[in-house]
């Protein structure tokens, strides 16, 4: 398979999932399946075709340098678990 | 040995000779009214989460809109560090999970970054000149801030500086010393201040470094090398390297090996230390961002800003030695800040630039120093300091007299030629006075003239003399013009 259990818990972890031994072999099978598929692309050679950038015809829209947004903490902080003096309470982060 | 390995840089350990290796990352806050995709406010010290927009809070379904004015910042930038500007960028994701990225990923530039190689040209205070290559310049977004002694359970997390626009500036290993670092730092902070593209305050955090150290033995491979994150202050930076390189050549000279670590510089003992080890190490993951296109400039777009540069400290420098006869180290002086030099320049234009650059630097910053005030919000001002060097010039006042009313100015304000006027501090520059002084000295004292005509010194005498007579106030050199053609010597 080209997706080993290993590199199915690496994923995970790197990704914050916790993951069962049975779900890991599931997805050990799946992402195999996909990579296969997607390893089909391989076959054609594409060294000279360019790296498709957009699906349409658009640059990258710019916006001036204004304050338009923001000032409204009550909203920014109306979901999380723990507030404080409009701060997010997390637990400590030890570093 | 390379041609950057200087015998002077060395440093002696118990087991001969060792070399360091320095490259820094420099984080400088784009100087931008709004945040690099949303439309928040930059300002420094908000109430905590009210400079953020629902795009900062990565709240599901906000899309990024990119400010153009961060990127023209980044540009002005890289034509101030001499660098190829990239007419194609691209922005990607930097994954990684800390609780002040709310997004789960950073957006910044991996592969193609906005700004290519450039360099920085570093005079050092002993005359010598270190060329640091840049190797890049790329755009990213700043994290939100932790605070870790609000609680003793939990942290605090405030996201007004989430989603700034920073510029990453990677410079190539060329430094060799923690003096080249910190003159390299001062540099580049200086570049960015004249641009007004940064505004270089390292104390809220606008400008900090990663430092990159390894050691190795002159003329051999790269050792393995060790990154001190975030250091905030460029006396740190220098610090940082020092300890770092002494605890690598340790290690080496004890017969062990350097782990490549990501470390931290603790302010308190000067010390560096690992931060606490991943469990593995870092994989960011980087993909190109797909709520964001490819950046596509137009060459007319990048040759506008470049029309607008100010005039760059190194080419200001340069003029001040060819064109005013400044010393190198004069210029380095005036240059080295943008406050500096334009107090500078407001006083010699239209004057003298040497004795404007011999007042400005001897006589206001040396006040300036002493009284531990900034140039900005000095007690006298360019027109003050201007108006005495005319009144020196035009003879109004000697420039002992001069350093007086300057203090005057300083301590008492007003206008230097009012100050001369109402103390009654003016030279006596009037012929006929003078004259008139003359004549009596030499009248009263035949014999002395007699001497004099023998022994010209003499004439020393004869000055004094007409001096006391004026009470000091005649202009001693009109006065040994008129008493060596009145002596005929």
């Amino acid at each position: 398979m080209s997706v080993d259990r290993a590199t199915v818990h690496r994923i995970a972890s790197l990704a914050r999932l916790a993951i069962t031994e049975e779900e890991a072999e599931q997805l050990e099978k799946e992402l195999s399946g996909i990579f296969d598929w997607v390893a089909q692309l391989d076959e054609l050679d594409t060294s000279a075709v360019e790296p498709m950038t957009r699906v349409a015809a658009m640059t990258m829209r710019l916006r001036k340098d204004e304050v338009t947004d923001g000032f409204y903490a009550d909203d920014i902080v109306k979901n999380a678990p723990k507030v404080d003096d409009h701060y997010f309470v997390v637990p400590k982060i030890i570093e | 040995m390379d041609a950057k390995t200087e015998k002077s840089n060395l440093i002696e350990g118990a087991t001969g000779a060792w070399e360091m290796v320095i490259g820094l990352e420099v984080h400088a806050q784009v100087s931008s009214e709004s945040k690099l995709f949303s439309g928040a406010s930059t300002e420094f010290g908000g109430e905590p989460n009210s400079h953020v927009s629902l795009v900062d809070a990565a709240m599901p379904g906000m899309l990024p809109v990119i400010n153009e004015g961060c990127i023209a910042q980044a540009i002005r930038t890289g034509l101030g560090l001499k660098a190829q500007i990239n007419l194609t960028s691209v922005f990607d994701r930097k994954n990684y999970f800390y609780p002040d990225l709310p997004q789960g990923y950073q957006i910044s530039q991996f592969k193609d970054p906005i700004v290519g190689e450039g360099e920085v040209i570093v005079d050092l205070l002993s005359g010598e000149r270190v060329i640091v290559g840049i190797e890049r310049l790329h755009l990213e977004q700043d994290a939100g801030k932790s605070l870790h002694d609000q609680h003793p359970q939990f942290s605090y997390v405030d996201l007004n500086r989430s989603g700034v626009a920073l510029m990453e500036i990677v410079s190539r290993p060329d430094i060799r010393s923690s003096e080249q670092a910190r003159a390299y730092v001062s540099k580049v902070r200086t570049i960015l201040r004249y641009l007004g593209t940064c505004d270089g305050n390292m104390e809220e955090g606008s400008l900090r470094a990663d430092v990159n150290v390894s050691v190795r033995r002159p003329g051999e491979e790269l050792g393995t090398r060790c990154e001190i994150k975030n250091v905030n202050s460029i006396r740190f930076i220098g610090q940082a390297i020092e300890y770092e390189a002494r605890r690598q050549i340790e290690i080496l000279e004890d017969g062990g090996k350097i782990d490549q670590q990501t470390r931290l510089f603790d302010a308190k003992t000067g010390e560096t230390r690992a931060m606490r080890s991943k469990e593995e190490a870092h994989d960011y993951r980087y993909f190109p961002d797909p709520d964001l296109l490819p950046l596509e400039l137009s060459q007319e777009f990048v040759d506008g800003i470049a029309a607008s540069l100010p005039e760059l400290p190194d080419e200001k420098r340069a003029r001040f030695i060819a064109d005013y006869g400044l010393t190198p180290y004069d210029a380095d002086v005036l240059v080295a800040e943008r406050e500096s030099v334009d107090y500078f320049e407001a006083v010699a234009k239209g004057r003298d630039a040497k004795q404007a650059a011999n007042w400005v630097i001897n006589e206001l910053f040396g006040r300036l120093n002493k009284e531990g005030v900034n140039v900005v919000d000095s007690p006298v001002s360019a027109d003050q300091l201007g108006s005495i060097v005319d009144l020196i010039k035009a003879n109004t006042i000697s420039g002992k007299i001069a350093k007086d009313v300057f203090d005057i100015a300083w301590t008492e304000g007003g206008d230097p030629a009012e100050i001369v006027e109402a103390r009654g501090l003016k030279q006596v520059t009037d012929t006929g006075a003078i004259k008139k002084a003359v004549d009596d000295v030499i009248a009263a004292n035949p014999e002395k003239v007699e001497q004099a005509k023998e022994k010209p010194a003499m004439v020393g005498w004869f000055v004094g003399q007409v001096m006391k007579a004026t009470q000091g106030k005649a202009s001693p050199q009109a006065v040994n013009e008129l008493l060596k053609a009145k002596l005929g010597i």
